[in-house]
């Protein structure tokens, strides 16, 4: 760090940056008050905070691309106890999030032909395989990504990371931490808590030792406050989806997701979040549904898929079907009850022991049949993602469970969250054309 | 003399075409069926041009289905809900319906009331298909009416190794060539492509009755080797390789 690089910071973020976007912000947001602005006849217009939200993610990025120099910077997974950074000043890069940000941006299939070329194998989780790519290739669609000081790596989302991460931490030569969470079936015993706990503690030793300051408990509790109310939001956003007329299908939580991941633990996230929350209040009030006439509604379990978020949803609006809520996206929310501010590293232990991806299958079914029954579902789809072991591990018992035990009619079909080659449009096309005609009959 | 068409229902599925017209009842009155040309579209406007001059007629609706169906302008419904139309109208009943298409095959559980209750579907691998016979036949030359009363004939069989349809082509000519009995080999494919089509049964639903429909359908040792290898017995409606597009002429009549 070097008072250049924290004057090119603030050149770059707070006074160049900060107004850019803002005007860009502006532009959008009275493009969007244009009577004649949209004509999509199935779909309801954009959320009104949508601009807002892309300043958001653009700052982000942006700070990125001036941190070197400015600030510590780290790359974490997304299940990552990220809080412990962020109270010490870090600046979170989330590759899984970078590379999301690839998949629709369709530049992914690129970055992972880059990973295999350099020796990866195509069975690799496509997210590792954009990173990798990216990472070698130096492309990227966000301008420039900041090299870390650190890396956190947190198993509590499957075991690839492990081995990503190494793969960063020699390829960027900087300190890795791995924190370890055991598999949970039910929920976490003390000493599962105490084991994470004490890595959590030798964790904060490293990272102070990267930043140069130390850890105050206040800076903590602040900032696991603001997770934690970040969390609460974006649970009110989840059971805005309850509403019949939906206000918001997952396809939209999809991209509405992006702070809450990427951006735990900042003011900023949580006054987005309480617009976003008063605007879909707004929409239930005025039975405004994101889908214009909402037939049927589904449920989505499994990651997005992230190079054909538009192609689904308008392909399930123009038969009035609404995704009203997913597993993907409810895992954030469902965590908020943990969070407690004034228990600090334990806290963060207990939260982040508990992501659905570390806990079994059975918790899954059970979130989904939840689900089913709390929003009204007429079905539910299963995307089977090719990269994601952990997630699509089950579906099949899933899915017959759901249609067996539970009458709910249930579509399982496969494709990759971010890789666009393993995906086949006209089977997977026929598959949901199925599905949907068969809710209908 | 025209043919009175009510209806009509055009299933242009990758490897061949089929145009069904039914009258005011709902009964088969005229068909038409080809392999499907490189140009689908203007293939698709021939057959419905013919129906029209068979009817004497224009305007007669139509449903389009198979992977096809996206070509056309008018009402498209997936293959999935117009086989379990057209069987349903052809049986009487519903039951698990077992579609052996030309680079498909699909199961689907239907009601007793005609609908689709669930289906599956192998649309990935062509060794469960049609296509496999296609290939294997095509390589030993043999029709495929000739391909189905070998394999009946056989008393043994030489089970095949090779999970893809490419490939096993090249080992059906070292079998015969390290001096294999042809119609041992020609029982050993079927046996090949009809355990896949049991997975996928097994893996949807067993809920007899079972029903066979598709063009592979027509072959007698594919029926009678299925109902083999699930243990039950497998009805095959008369004309199966039209059950798709006649469920789709059935819903061109009701609209």
């Amino acid at each position: 760090m070097s008072l250049f690089g924290s004057l090119r910071y603030f050149a770059g973020v707070n006074i160049m940056g900060n107004t850019a976007l803002r005007i860009t912000r502006l532009q959008q947001e009275r493009k969007m008050r244009q009577p004649g602005f949209w004509k999509n006849e199935h779909l309801t217009e954009p959320l009104r905070v949508s601009p807002y939200l892309k300043e958001l993610i653009t700052r982000h990025y942006l700070k990125g691309r001036f941190a070197n120099g400015a600030r510590k910077v780290a790359w974490v997974t997304s299940g990552a106890p990220v809080e412990l950074l962020i109270a010490l000043d870090y600046f979170p890069i989330y590759p899984e999030n970078h590379a999301a940000v690839c998949g629709i941006r369709r530049t992914a299939a690129r970055q992972c032909a880059s990973a295999e070329e350099a020796g990866y194998s195509p069975d690799i989780c496509s997210y590792a395989r954009t990173d990798i790519g990216s990472v070698l290739s130096g492309e990227t669609p966000v301008g420039r990504l900041p090299k870390p000081d650190l890396l956190l790596c947190c198993t509590n989302i499957c075991q690839t990371v492990l081995y990503w991460y190494r793969v960063l931490a020699h390829h960027f030569d900087v300190p890795l931490v791995l924190v370890d969470t055991p598999f949970l079936y039910a929920e976490a015993p003390e000493h599962a808590v105490e084991f994470v706990k004490k890595q959590l503690e030798e964790a904060v030793e490293v990272a102070e030792r990267v930043a140069g300051k130390e850890l105050t408990e206040k800076r903590l509790r602040e900032v696991t406050r603001l997770s934690k109310d970040a969390a609460e939001l974006w649970l009110r956003v989840i059971e805005a989806g309850r509403h019949k007329p939906s206000p918001i299908t997952a396809f939209d939580q999809f991209i509405h997701l992006a702070p809450i991941v990427e951006m735990r633990g900042e003011t900023f996230t949580v006054d987005y979040y309480a617009a976003l929350v008063r605007e879909l209040e707004e929409r239930a009030a005025a039975g405004v549904g994101a889908v214009k006439n909402e037939r049927k509604r589904l449920i989505w379990d499994n990651l997005p898929i992230w190079h054909r978020v538009r192609w689904l949803s308008d392909l399930l609006a123009e038969r009035g079907v609404s995704l009203v809520s997913s597993t993907y996206t409810n895992a954030w929310g469902e965590l908020a009850p943990m969070y407690d501010p004034d228990k600090g590293l334990e806290s963060a232990a207990r939260v982040y022991l508990h992501p659905i991806l570390n806990q079994g299958a059975g918790h899954k079914l059970r979130t989904m049949r939840r689900m089913v029954e709390g929003f009204e579902a007429d079905g539910v789809i299963l995307h089977s993602d090719r990269s994601c072991k952990p997630y699509s591990i089950g579906q099949i018992s899933q899915r017959d469970a759901m249609i067996n035990e539970s009458g709910v009619p249930a579509l399982l079909f496969e494709a990759d969250h971010n890789d666009a080659r393993d995906f086949s449009e006209e089977q997977a096309y026929n598959r949901v054309d199925a599905f949907l005609e068969m809710l209908d009959a | 003399m025209s043919v009175h068409i009510e209806a009509l229902g055009i299933d242009a599925g990758s490897t061949t075409i089929k145009i069904v017209g039914v009258d005011a009842a709902g009964e088969i009155v005229w068909h038409q069926l080809d392999e499907t040309a490189p140009q689908v579209q203007p293939q698709m406007e021939a057959f419905a041009a013919a129906a029209h001059e068979a009817a004497g007629h224009d305007g007669i609706p139509m449903v389009a289905t198979g992977y096809g169906r996206g070509l056309t302008s008018g009402r498209k419904v997936t293959e999935i809900t117009c086989h379990a139309r057209g069987v349903f109208r052809a049986t009487g009943h519903g039951g698990t319906l077992i579609d052996i298409g030309g680079q498909d095959s699909k199961v689907i559980v239907i009601g007793a009331d005609g609908k689709v209750l669930d289906f599956a579907m192998n649309d990935k691998c062509a060794a469960g298909t049609g296509r496999f016979l296609e290939v294997s036949a095509r390589r030993l030359k043999f029709s495929l009416e000739e391909f189905s009363n070998t394999a009946l004939a056989a008393t043994a069989e030489v089970p095949i190794s090779s999970t893809c349809t490419v490939f096993a082509e090249s080992e059906i000519v070292s079998l015969i060539a390290g001096g294999g009995d042809v119609g041992q080999i020609v029982r050993g494919l079927h046996r090949s492509l009809l355990k896949r089509v049991a997975a996928l049964v097994h893996r949807a639903s067993f809920s007899p009755p079972l029903m066979l429909s598709g063009g592979v359908a027509r072959s007698e040792a594919i029926r009678s080797l299925l109902s083999e290898e699930l243990g039950h017995d497998v009805i095959v409606p008369s004309r199966p390789q039209l059950m798709g597009a006649y469920g789709a002429a059935l819903l061109a009549l009701e609209a």
